[in-house]
């Protein structure tokens, strides 16, 4: 009885260890940053429009050909954050400013739950020290939480 | 030992219920309006080895039109449900052409590769994008009738059974 107890347990132990590293797999995915972190559509709309108030430096690190249908004005492509060619054009990008500076990276490939761009460049700015950053909320995708709710839309490169 | 093993129990109850939380796919939009079933804009793109190919190229068969990217969680767990799609539908007309969105053609020929697509793909654009409504957010599917028109658009992960019964239909038009 002992001994069907002990392997019992090795077993549940096992699948306890696979399904943590699992989650831990998942933790990487947009889902897993703080709420106090993101920032919804509306709330930037209300902030770029706004004559008051400090701008975001804009940046969107998700795939060129959906950037180049459509982008938040003013914003830049960086690369996907899920490469680390993505990944060091972004701390190119950021590494002369002010660790104070407001910070908004955006992506939209994808549902939120699972963009493999945002949680990465996220990282990577804290890990650089910026403590002003935000995150757009997309919960599915640009298109729908972006441009068919008539926000402003640039193209191109 | 059996407290321990309750523990044990509801650790994984608990971590179970975080992976299929964060790993749920959210509801497919809703399908274009019928009443629309506009013309498939046609196109001329390099499939994976180099070679041009159109939309027009299947006019006669039903097509599943799906953009995707290699990078992108709901289009890679849609592939292999779309081969099994392709191997079962095929003979009765049944044809998937699938754009990848990826800034470049190299990971689309590795997964290609790797998942055994058996179907064609071809490097999408900005340009292509737009002419189908604007391709902002992956995947997108569209169900394209024997006479070229789009009877279907579906946005975001969607089940396979919806796809199934919509191929079925088209073909029995």
């Amino acid at each position: 009885m002992n001994r069907t107890f002990k392997n019992g347990g090795i077993l549940l132990t096992l699948g306890l260890a696979s399904f943590v590293l699992i989650s831990a797999a998942a933790a990487f995915q947009a889902a897993s940053i703080p709420t106090p972190r993101l920032i919804n559509p509306d709330e930037l709309v209300k902030i770029l429009q706004s004559s008051e108030g400090e701008k975001p430096l804009m940046i969107q690190v998700g795939s060129h050909v959906l950037y180049s249908q459509a982008h938040i004005p003013g914003s830049e492509y960086i690369g996907p954050a899920n490469s680390e060619i993505g990944l060091q054009q972004l701390r190119r990008r950021v590494e002369s400013l002010p660790r104070s500076k407001f910070v908004l990276i955006y992506c939209g490939c994808c549902p939120w739950s699972h963009c493999p761009n945002v949680k990465p460049a996220d990282d990577a700015l804290r890990a650089l020290g910026f403590t002003h950053v935000k995150v757009l909320y997309v919960a599915n995708n640009f298109g729908a939480d972006w441009v068919d709710k008539g926000y402003p839309v640039a193209k191109g490169d | 030992m059996r407290a321990k093993l309750l523990i044990g129990m509801a650790l994984v109850a608990v971590c179970l219920g975080i992976y299929f939380l964060e790993h749920q796919s959210p509801p497919s939009a809703p399908r274009a309006a019928p009443a629309d079933r506009a013309l498939a804009p046609d196109f001329s793109l390099p499939d994976l080895t180099g070679r041009r190919l159109g939309l027009s190229t299947y006019r006669g068969k039903v097509v599943l039109l799906d953009f995707w990217a290699t990078w992108c969680d709901p289009c890679r767990e849609e592939i292999p449900h779309f081969v099994e799609l392709q191997n079962k539908y095929r003979d009765r007309g049944f044809q998937i052409l699938g754009v990848s969105m990826d800034d470049g053609p190299e990971p689309a020929r590795d997964f290609y590769l790797r998942f055994k697509m058996n179907y064609p793909v071809v490097m999408g654009n900005a340009k292509i994008g737009e002419r189908y409504g604007g391709v902002l957010g992956l995947p997108i599917a569209f169900l394209i009738g024997r006479d070229g028109r789009i009877y279907g658009k579906h946005i975001g992960a969607t089940d396979i059974t919806v796809f199934e019964e919509e191929i079925i239909s088209l073909l029995q038009k």
